[in-house]
């Protein structure tokens, strides 16, 4: 396979510019994830600490086999809320006795680890990628149960939780539960539908009323033990399949319970080599504009992602505004759509369907870069079919069975998010680089033309054009477009997966193909490639 | 007479060694091995090998019938005893000329004039070899309840000149042994050795002798054949001893001048001419300060430390005691080596590897042997009787192998011996290493200035410095090599970077002991290298270069992994600026860790340990495999702190288990005579809550 070549000038003034323009918002990024780390902060941690119990992050460092490397998922949910960055909830693609699991983990050191809007969709993201990648669930349950001033939020769609959890246990994707606190109410179901459960002595509490709610309705005097606690679940009602002494207990039976699964992953193994890029993932930073206006050529990035940058170019000399080619990323083989200029004009349309259409003949994972500002707009392009085209893109990247991968590079505006996989095409994950934009349009595009069909509505009904109240209103829909369009933005709305650092794009992506290869790797058949 | 299939009534190294020989010479072997030596190389090694049921000494080694039943069942046509064991039973050597083998040592009247210490001395007294002034109070002097007269025994001790060693005739191990520097204290002395020699040995025969203080042992080796030719080859030195037991030792000695080996030489001639002696001997001597030396005995058998007789003048003793047994003459070299005074070249010392826990008084230890590698260079030969993998017993002497340097000078020899022995892979039993080493490079052992006191003076703590950086930068190797290990073995995710986080919260973390203290390394790879701590301290400057499986190591000492062994892995690790190889060897939960700071033993702590496997509070560990000899403590007793519950019984030493605290024993899951294995419980305590 051809190797890429790399002509980047790591001394121009675009790559020092660029490279400081990655590292601000990088520093940015990893504020943020300092904050979702922090949880409920030092004083709730050392509180939890006191009570003899683990942070999170500790139950799952200790879950997780020593040295497997472990991808945390929807780390910005709820930035920008008035909830917590990561909104009290850790979930995560983990190695756990040589299986790859989800891994969904309550914070009990944010209000209990109680759940917001933002937290149900968190839960209910980890839980999908779980039922599309075929991937074992452990929930780390300690819960205070809803955030109650947000019920009308989560009432309805938190059902969902037991529903995915039963229903993946349907698909044969087993489900463990391990309780190290709270799990009372609805929270009782989660180990009630997980097909495993281990209740920590002492700490588990799975009851459907406690103590003063059983007293209000019965009259019963009763307390959390015989209600809930793990000795009475081990003993007498069954709930627990297993007794835990402790914390550490609890995860060793965990463990154990994955390694008797004997789990077996059904797609095929890494058939590739997996050396590393023959240039420095480092100089990512210098590549990636920081003005999204400003293309770059993302062979550069592949040549700093794909194994020993190898890529077979599809079809380099049509459609020239999008690359396609096939590579490996840690010995799996993929194709690669990646936008080089922003714009998908028909011809690029029409190559990326026939790549798609190849990649699912050949049961070939997608990985799609997006920097894309849309389909080519103008009478030239609409007498030249441009929506046929892209409808063709939009057809083949949607009845594609192949998992797709997307990451966004650096944009991501309108039907070019949708042709490009975006995620309400179901790709398997989707990451953000810490400085991209994703939105229907750029903001002073946008803005631009808010105010022409201003301007317009103003014409047609005689009205004056306030000029001045205009450039005031395009200056607020600019700003307005621009913060919603940030990537911090996007993810905490579980838009994607996870903002991420782009010099970890390569062990990202390894990680996600990896998962994927759990389930089967099974092209769309039916129809031959057509030929457009 | 030849000598065509030969039975080797030992074991361990020295079956090894008189192996290697009978093969050159195209003599078939036959082995014989106790129950717990059935995998030790030796066994493998011979032709033919006999099993000899049971363990102990005396049920094995030491039955002479089943040693002659074994030569008969093979076909033997020879013994030979190696040394210990039968080598100097005189009624083992005549039931072998009666059973038509050929022994391979001196005649039986030779060994039994040799073994009475008191008929041996006078023996050579009377063929002018010096002796220490001396005298003897038999038994009888002392029957008609009023002893020697107080005058007599003054006399006979200024006779022989203070200070005077006063002891038991019989018997030995320094019982009732006696200094006395001034006339006024011998009657006392006397009379107090004498109550003792009677109620331990049953003979109150006392025997005093002049007392040498601190003195060299200094051995001639002689070889005499059939035909009555006896020579010397030279003296040994073997100074360095703990608890009487020689350790280090050296050819020539440092301390004798060509005048005084001339001596030396003659004297060792003479006694063995004045026995006829057949076969190779030893004389030894002690030597004093002045340069005086002594007769002290002749050991009528191959010595231990024969080998380093063997590097400088280039023979072949156990060659030799063959072609005699054979009823050869003594080959014209060899007669020739000893007469002209310069039928050696060179230097060469021995040390002797032991299994044994120095600091805990010399305790011999037992085991596995996970690793036992000693790179061979120039000038290096190891005589070993285990190799890696094999099991060390409670049964036998400990020792693991001789060592031995040999160089053109004494220096050169100390140099090779001290590099070889500091650089060897001994893993899974304690040994004397650190100690060997630590005497092989102190100056006054490197000067020569060595006497049997030395260890008196120099203590192990002195001589085997511990080295303080070893633990951090070791503990971080173990961890690197453990992560490697587990990286490697991924069943996924192998090739991504180790340890790998999006959102990094807590590193990777790993618990261990270290010299029975507990100890914890966290580490994390990042974009800058690897950011480690050991004990909460940072280690700067990590950078690791990587790791790879060690090779198996070149040479007859050295034996490759077992299949299941141990995992051995080369680190390649940089801390603090300086980058080292670090050997790291994995069996079980243990890790065996060495390189240039030293040599390390780390256990890794189960990050989740069993609740059901614990061991209950206050439960008494065995320290050691061993057999329960005595059960004092019973269920229900009220004990002191300090007091004794119980006592097993290993390599032949009664070791106490003490109650650590006052309390009450709760359990006691072992009766006499069980044995037990290092780490099992032996009782437990619940303690009392003190006052």
């Amino acid at each position: 396979m051809p190797v890429l070549r790399s002509s980047v000038d790591t001394a121009s003034e675009a790559y020092l510019a660029n490279r400081a323009g990655q590292l601000a918002a990088i520093a940015a990024l990893d504020e943020q994830l300092g904050l979702a780390r922090a949880g409920g902060g030092a004083k709730y941690a050392q509180r939890h600490r006191d009570r003899g119990r683990l942070l999170a992050r500790e139950r799952l460092e200790l879950l997780v086999d020593q040295d497997s490397p472990l991808l945390e998922l929807s780390s910005l949910a709820a930035w920008g809320t008035e909830f917590t960055v990561g909104a009290s909830i850790v979930t995560c693609v983990g190695v756990v006795s040589g299986a790859e699991c989800v891994l969904i983990a309550h914070d009990p050191t944010v209000r209990g680890g109680s759940m917001n809007p933002y937290t149900l969709r968190k839960n209910l993201r980890a839980l999908e990628i779980a039922r599309r990648n075929r991937l074992p669930v452990i929930n780390l349950v300690e819960s205070g149960g809803a955030d109650l001033p947000t019920q009308s939020d989560l009432f309805v769609p938190a059902g969902r939780i037991f529903h995915d959890l039963t229903e993946l246990s349907a698909m044969g994707i087993p489900t463990i539960a391990l309780v190290f606190g709270n799990s009372t109410a609805g929270g009782a179901y989660v180990p009630g539908m997980c097909d495993y459960s281990v209740l920590v002595d002492g700490q588990a509490k799975v009851f459907l009323g406690g103590p003063p709610l059983v007293k209000m309705a019965t009259g019963e005097e009763a307390d959390d033990e015989s209600l809930g606690g793990a000795d009475m679940h081990s003993r007498i009602s069954g709930l627990a399949d297993h007794f835990a002494v402790d914390e550490l207990d609890c995860i060793r039976i965990g463990r154990q319970i994955v390694a008797e699964l004997h789990w077996r992953k059904l797609g095929p193994p890494a058939s590739e080599p997996a050396d590393p890029p023959l240039y420095d993932p480092d100089e990512l930073l210098g590549i990636v504009s920081a003005d999204f206006r400003v293309p770059f050529d993302p062979r550069e990035v592949l040549a700093r992602i794909v194994d020993g940058s190898r890529f077979g170019e599809y079809k380099p000399r049509y459609g020239t505004s999008l690359v396609t080619g096939w590579a490996s990323v840690h010995g799996y083989p993929v194709g690669v759509l990646a936008n080089a200029r922003g714009v998908l004009f028909s011809e690029e349309a029409k190559k990326a369907t026939e790549f798609i259409l190849l990649a699912n003949q050949s049961d070939t994972p997608l990985i799609f870069l997006q920097n894309t500002t849309g389909y080519m707009v103008g009478t030239q392009y609409e007498q030249g079919g441009i929506i046929k085209d892209g409808a063709k893109m939009i057809n083949a990247v949607t009845n594609s069975a192949i998992p797709h991968i997307t990451v966004n590079m650096a944009a991501s505006f309108g039907a070019g998010n949708y042709g490009m996989s975006g995620r309400a095409y179901d790709p398997r994950f989707m990451f953000a680089w810490v400085n991209a934009k994703l939105a229907v349009m750029g903001a002073q595009q946008l803005a631009g033309v808010m105010s022409i069909v201003g301007r317009q509505s103003a014409e047609s009904t005689g009205r004056a054009f306030d000029a001045e109240a205009d450039e005031k209103r395009r200056a607020q829909i600019e700003a307005q477009i621009e913060r919603e369009s940030d990537a911090f933005f996007v993810s905490a709305r579980l838009y994607d997966d996870g903002v991420i650092d782009p010099r970890d794009t390569r062990s990202v992506l390894g990680v996600a193909l990896s998962a994927a290869h759990s389930g089967t790797i099974e092209g769309r058949r039916g129809f031959g490639v057509f030929r457009m | 007479m030849t000598i065509s299939k030969l039975l080797i009534a030992n074991r361990g190294e020295i079956a090894s060694r008189i192996i290697r020989t009978a093969r050159a010479m195209d003599i078939t072997t036959v082995a014989v091995f106790s129950d717990p030596d059935a995998g030790l190389p030796y066994v493998l090694e011979a032709d033919e090998s006999v099993r000899l049921p049971g363990s102990a000494p005396a049920e094995t080694y030491l039955r002479g019938k089943a040693l002659i039943a074994a030569a008969a069942a093979t076909g033997a046509d020879a013994v030979h005893p190696g040394y210990g064991f039968l080598s100097e039973n005189a009624g083992f050597a005549r039931a072998c000329a009666a059973a038509g083998l050929t022994f391979v040592g001196p005649s039986p009247a030779a060994i039994e004039a040799m073994g009475s210490k008191i008929a041996a001395k006078e023996l050579m007294a009377a063929a002018g070899v010096p002796v220490l002034p001396s005298a003897v109070f038999d038994d009888a002097v002392f029957d008609d309840g009023t002893g020697p007269d107080p005058a007599e025994l003054r006399k006979a001790a200024e006779d022989i000149g203070f200070p005077v060693l006063v002891k038991a005739a019989y018997g030995g191990g320094g019982r009732g042994m006696r200094i006395v520097t001034d006339s006024g204290e011998i009657a006392g002395a006397v009379a107090s050795a004498r109550r003792e020699a009677a109620s331990a040995f049953g003979n109150g025969t006392v025997f005093l002798e002049r007392f040498v203080e601190s003195p060299r042992h200094i051995e001639v080796q002689i070889l005499g054949d059939q035909a009555g030719t006896v020579v010397h080859l030279f003296e040994r030195e073997c100074s360095i001893q703990r608890r009487y037991q020689k350790i280090i030792e050296e050819a020539p000695s440092p301390a004798v001048s060509e005048g005084l080996r001339a001596e030396l030489c003659q004297a060792a001639v003479a006694a063995g001419q004045a026995i006829g002696y057949v076969g190779a001997g030893t004389v030894e001597f002690v030597l004093d300060s002045s340069g005086r030396f002594y007769f002290l005995e002749v050991n009528t058998r191959l010595q231990v430390e024969h080998p380093v007789t063997e590097m400088i003048t280039g023979l072949d003793l156990v060659g030799l005691q063959l072609e005699i047994a054979a009823g050869q003459p003594l080959p014209p070299q060899v007669i020739e080596a000893g007469l002209t005074g310069a039928g050696f070249t060179g230097h060469a010392i021995e040390a002797r590897l032991y299994a044994e826990d120095v600091p805990a008084g010399y305790l011999p230890a037992s085991g596995e042997l996970h690793t036992f590698e000693i790179d061979l260079s120039n000038g290096l030969r190891v005589d070993a009787g285990f190799a890696s993998g094999t099991r060390v017993s409670t049964f036998y002497d400990s020792m693991l192998a001789k060592v031995i340097g040999y160089g053109p000078t004494r220096d050169d020899a100390r140099r090779v011996l001290a590099a070889a022995l500091s650089r060897a892979r001994l893993h899974g039993v304690v040994t004397n290493r650190d100690l060997l080493v630590g005497i092989l490079r102190e100056p006054e052992f490197a000067a020569g200035a060595i006497d049997t006191g030395y260890l008196d003076r120099h203590q192990p703590a002195e001589l085997c410095p511990a080295e303080a950086q070893a633990g951090p930068v070791h503990l971080l190797a173990v961890a690197l090599a453990g992560q490697a290990r587990r990286r490697e073995q991924a069943p996924v995710l192998a090739t991504l970077p180790s340890g790998w986080r999006n959102n990094p919260s807590v590193p990777q973390r790993a618990s261990y002991e270290l010299d029975g203290r507990p100890a914890e390394v966290s580490y994390r790879f990042g974009r800058d290298g690897v950011q480690a701590e050991v004990d909460g301290t940072e280690v700067g400057g990590v950078v690791l270069h990587g790791t790879r499986p060690a090779p198996v190591a070149h040479g007859a000492a050295a034996q490759g992994p077992l299949p299941g062994g141990p995992a051995r892995m080369l680190v390649d690790l940089e801390a603090g600026g300086v980058r080292r190889v670090i050997h790291v060897t994995q069996a079980g939960a243990a890790f065996y860790v060495d390189s240039v700071l030293g040599h390390t033993v780390v256990a890794e702590v189960d990050r989740f340990p069993d609740p059901a496997a614990a061991v209950q509070a206050g439960s008494l560990l065995a320290p050691m495999p061993g057999t329960v000899v005595r059960v004092v403590a019973a269920v229900g007793d009220h004990v002191e702190a300090g007091a004794v519950i119980l006592a097993i019984e290993a390599m032949k030493m009664e070791h106490a288990i003490y109650a650590p605290a006052p309390g009450i024993v709760t359990e006691l899951p072992i009766t006499v005579g069980a044995q037990v294995d290092s780490g099992s419980v032996l009782a437990v305590l619940e303690e009392e809550p003190g006052d």
